[in-house]
């Protein structure tokens, strides 16, 4: 037998591992090609949440809202009470059945108005929520990193421009501190 | 023996309306002594200043809640036997407990009505 053929059984096992070891980069290089892209995608699609506008204006809209809404409910508490209290007053001037009765009405609106306390609290359980999407948020803006931020600000930009302007002007009720009085209203029309 | 109206009573809650609310009840019901504190914490500290004949307490507050207020009352000689009655929107089955635990009086779950207060009061300091 010769050489040549006495050694084709170990080139042969040679040449199999080299090409098992060939088929195990290639599977590897296919399964983290395959990673790469679903890291792109899952990319392209937290970018496409907008997670910068939702954390800096949307959520930030929200929780100042709320914080009106309770503020607004508080005054409008008071100014009830005030009524209410004024009225018990004047019954106790009248004195008798129609006193009582009165008061007896005055207790239902003293009742009522713990409203005031009750969405208070829920408005607190909302804003809670909120913060907890805002952290999530602020994790997703992380993850994007500087590269994909400054995509998003440039399509700020340009979605701004791209907004239809009778659409800017459907804002609803201003933020105290914020909402232009009725006598600066006024002074518009002269 | 009718309970003296006069008694002071100390009433704390984080909402400035439902401190207002509480009050108007209680002068309803010829309480007239009463004294307001936003968390458990002015609470405790005008406790330690005055003597009192019955709280009623909000349990959520900051930075001391009604339930960590309760328990400061509690443990505190010269506090610990002051009716103490929690009125709040807590109402799950765990709370009371633990308020009962923490050594509360009564409780009282938000929104509430002026006849439960007024038997709550009657069940804790006696008839009125």
């Amino acid at each position: 037998m010769s050489q040549t053929s006495q050694m084709a059984p170990a080139v042969a096992e040679v040449d199999d591992a080299r090409a098992r070891r060939l088929r195990t980069s290639l599977d590897m290089l296919k399964d983290l090609r395959e990673l790469v892209q679903f890291i792109q995608r899952a990319k392209a699609e937290i970018a496409a949440i907008r997670p910068d506008e939702i954390k800096d204006r949307h959520l930030t809209i929200a929780s100042d809202e709320l914080d009106a809404i309770v503020s607004a409910t508080e005054d409008a508490t008071n100014e009830i009470m005030e009524a209410a209290e004024a009225i018990e007053g004047i019954a106790a001037g009248i004195g008798g059945d129609q006193a009582d009765a009165i008061s007896e009405s005055v207790t239902r609106i003293y009742q009522a108005c713990s409203f005031q306390d009750i969405t208070g609290q829920r408005i607190s359980k909302v804003v809670g929520a909120l913060k907890h999407i805002e952290a999530k948020v602020e994790s997703m803006v992380t993850l994007l990193g500087g590269r994909e931020a400054a995509i998003l600000r440039a399509a700020k930009v340009v979605e701004a421009a791209d907004e239809d302007p009778e659409a800017k002007l459907l804002n609803g009720p201003q933020l105290p501190g914020k909402a232009t009085s009725q006598d600066e209203i006024d002074a518009l029309f002269g | 023996m009718a309970v003296d109206t006069n008694i002071p009573i100390l009433i704390v809650d984080d909402y400035k309306t439902m401190l207002r609310i509480i009050r108007n009840l209680l002068k309803q019901l010829g309480f007239n002594n009463v004294d307001e504190a936003s968390d458990g914490s002015a609470a405790l500290q005008k406790l330690r200043q005055r003597e009192y004949g019955l709280i009623i307490s909000d349990w959520n507050m900051e930075p001391m809640t009604g339930l960590q207020l309760l328990k400061e009352v509690r443990k505190d000689a010269h506090l610990a036997k002051t009716p103490f009655i929690m009125i709040t929107a807590e109402s799950k089955t765990e709370n009371v407990i633990a308020a009962k635990e923490a050594g509360v009086s009564n409780y009282i779950v938000k929104p509430f009505n002026a006849a439960t207060l007024k038997a709550k009061l009657q069940s804790v300091i006696g008839a009125f």
